[in-house]
């Protein structure tokens, strides 16, 4: 049986691993090849490298990273951030990327899915999606989740999905940042649209809420999260321990 | 010295960079004379079947890695790679593989429950099936990282390890010196780096 993967995020500006609680007010924390190489031997199942990057220099230097990061990581990357061409995949894979995930990118031009899709195969292509309420249904943001797009979430994943993503990472940005748990409601919805893996990302604030979303959400495939995990409140070994003593299929 | 076989088909930074890791020589080459001169070659593979034995045919090296796998040398697949190992594929109609190993590579899905997601993508627990030199750092239940849609069917004893996803699917396979990984040991941590050093340590 597949085992739920544990994936700490790592939001990477100029260089450097950030975090930012609802998307502002953004601290440093570490950098990003040491945090790698420590998340992949603690038993991380998968790391995800955002780059949050806006200048052209900025994102040199985040391929630089990329790359030095990819050299000492013998376990599945994800990355993304800045990816609007199927240039820009080319660009990441050749440093080692295995996963590209592409969020603006696709808000712009959707059609950016298809084509990597097909050049690089489904698996490759991820979607990620910022989703926020408003006005009682589920909204895609774009822009790190500044910018309402005034499109509806769940229809938005599924047409992706037709058009090639191959998985599904689900920011809730409602509970990103707070702590309380992961956005189950949200999740659920998103679950029963599609098929493909869906990964669940903000509102993880402890052990419980990794149990809570799998036992509830059996159709989730993994949990993300960025600042518990850097700044020590759950450690991966311990929380991949306690998800197999509740019967969850963890990698330990 | 391992040599990769260049073809064109996907990224084989990972596995190099892979070999390294654990202080063994590696190069990747579409050479036939360096690839003759290796000790083991490793047949890497992304993409679809069809495509991929194309290319191989095209550069003429399946004829060059069934010769090296003839004279003893050891010779091993990484997912598609593994997969070009059998006798055919059927993957966008009926293609021919290398036929070092008996046996079909058939959708996953014929095999499988319909609500289990495809492609078998993540982290599953090797059950091994008997004992083989590829695997004998590796523990029963071991996890390593899997990512496909297709699988080696009618492989008879050659199978080496299998993964449950509704089905015991073929995980991995040897026949004499020749072996198949359907996941990816470059992408599956500290296990995947000791079968990756098992075969380096391997005796042609």
């Amino acid at each position: 049986m597949i085992t739920k993967r544990i994936i700490p995020c790592l939001d990477v500006k100029d260089g450097r691993v950030v975090k930012g609680v609802n998307f502002q007010g953004l601290s440093d924390v570490s950098s990003p090849v040491s945090l790698a190489e420590y998340y992949s031997a603690a038993g991380a199942d998968e790391l995800v490298f955002y780059d949050i990057t806006a200048s052209s220099d900025g994102r040199k230097l985040f391929t630089d990273i990329l790359c030095k990061t990819a050299e000492s990581v013998f376990i599945p990357l994800t990355v993304g951030g800045g990816i609007n061409t199927v240039d820009d995949f080319d660009r990441v894979l050749k440093c080692g990327a295995d996963k590209v995930s592409v969020n603006s990118g696709a808000i712009r031009d959707p059609d950016l899915i298809r084509q990597a899709a097909k050049r690089y195969g489904n698996q490759c292509v991820v979607l990620s999606v910022d989703v926020k309420r408003v006005d009682g249904e589920f909204r895609v943001f774009a822009k790190g989740g500044r910018e309402d797009t005034g499109m509806e979430a769940i229809s938005w994943i599924r047409r992706c999905v037709e058009m090639g993503a191959g998985e599904v990472v689900v920011n809730s940005i409602d509970t990103d940042g707070v702590r309380g748990g992961f956005d189950l409601p949200m999740l659920e919805e998103v679950c029963n649209a599609v098929s493909v893996p869906v990964i669940a990302s903000g509102g993880a604030g402890g052990i419980q809420d990794f149990i809570t979303l799998f036992q509830t959400l059996p159709k989730v495939d993994a949990g993300l999260a960025a600042s518990i995990f850097h700044f020590g409140q759950v450690k991966i070994s311990d929380l991949k321990e306690k998800m197999a003593v509740a019967g969850i299929p963890t990698r330990l | 010295m391992i040599a990769i076989v260049d073809y064109g088909v996907g990224n084989l930074y990972s596995l190099e960079r892979s070999f390294h890791a654990i202080g063994e020589a590696v190069t990747v080459s579409a050479d036939p004379k360096v690839l003759s001169g290796a000790d083991k070659i490793l047949l890497p593979g992304v993409g679809a079947f069809g495509d991929a034995a194309e290319k191989l045919r095209a550069t003429g090296l399946d004829q060059l890695v069934k010769e090296q796998a003839a004279q003893g040398k050891p010779l091993m697949g990484i997912c598609l790679g593994m997969q070009l190992l059998f006798e055919e594929g059927h993957e966008y109609g009926i293609h021919k593989g290398l036929g070092l190993i008996p046996g079909q590579v058939r959708p996953i899905s014929e095999v499988i429950p319909g609500d289990l997601k495809i492609p078998h993508m993540g982290w599953n627990a090797l059950e091994l099936a008997k004992s083989s030199p590829l695997m004998k750092d590796v523990k029963q239940g071991d996890c390593v990282y899997f990512v496909h849609s297709f699988h080696a069917a009618n492989c008879r004893d050659h199978v080496i390890a299998t993964a449950e996803y509704g089905a015991h699917l073929t995980a991995a396979v040897q026949r004499d010196n020749v072996f198949g990984c359907q996941f990816h040991p470059e992408k599956s941590g500290a296990v995947g780096l000791k079968i990756l050093r098992s075969f380096a340590q391997m005796k042609g």
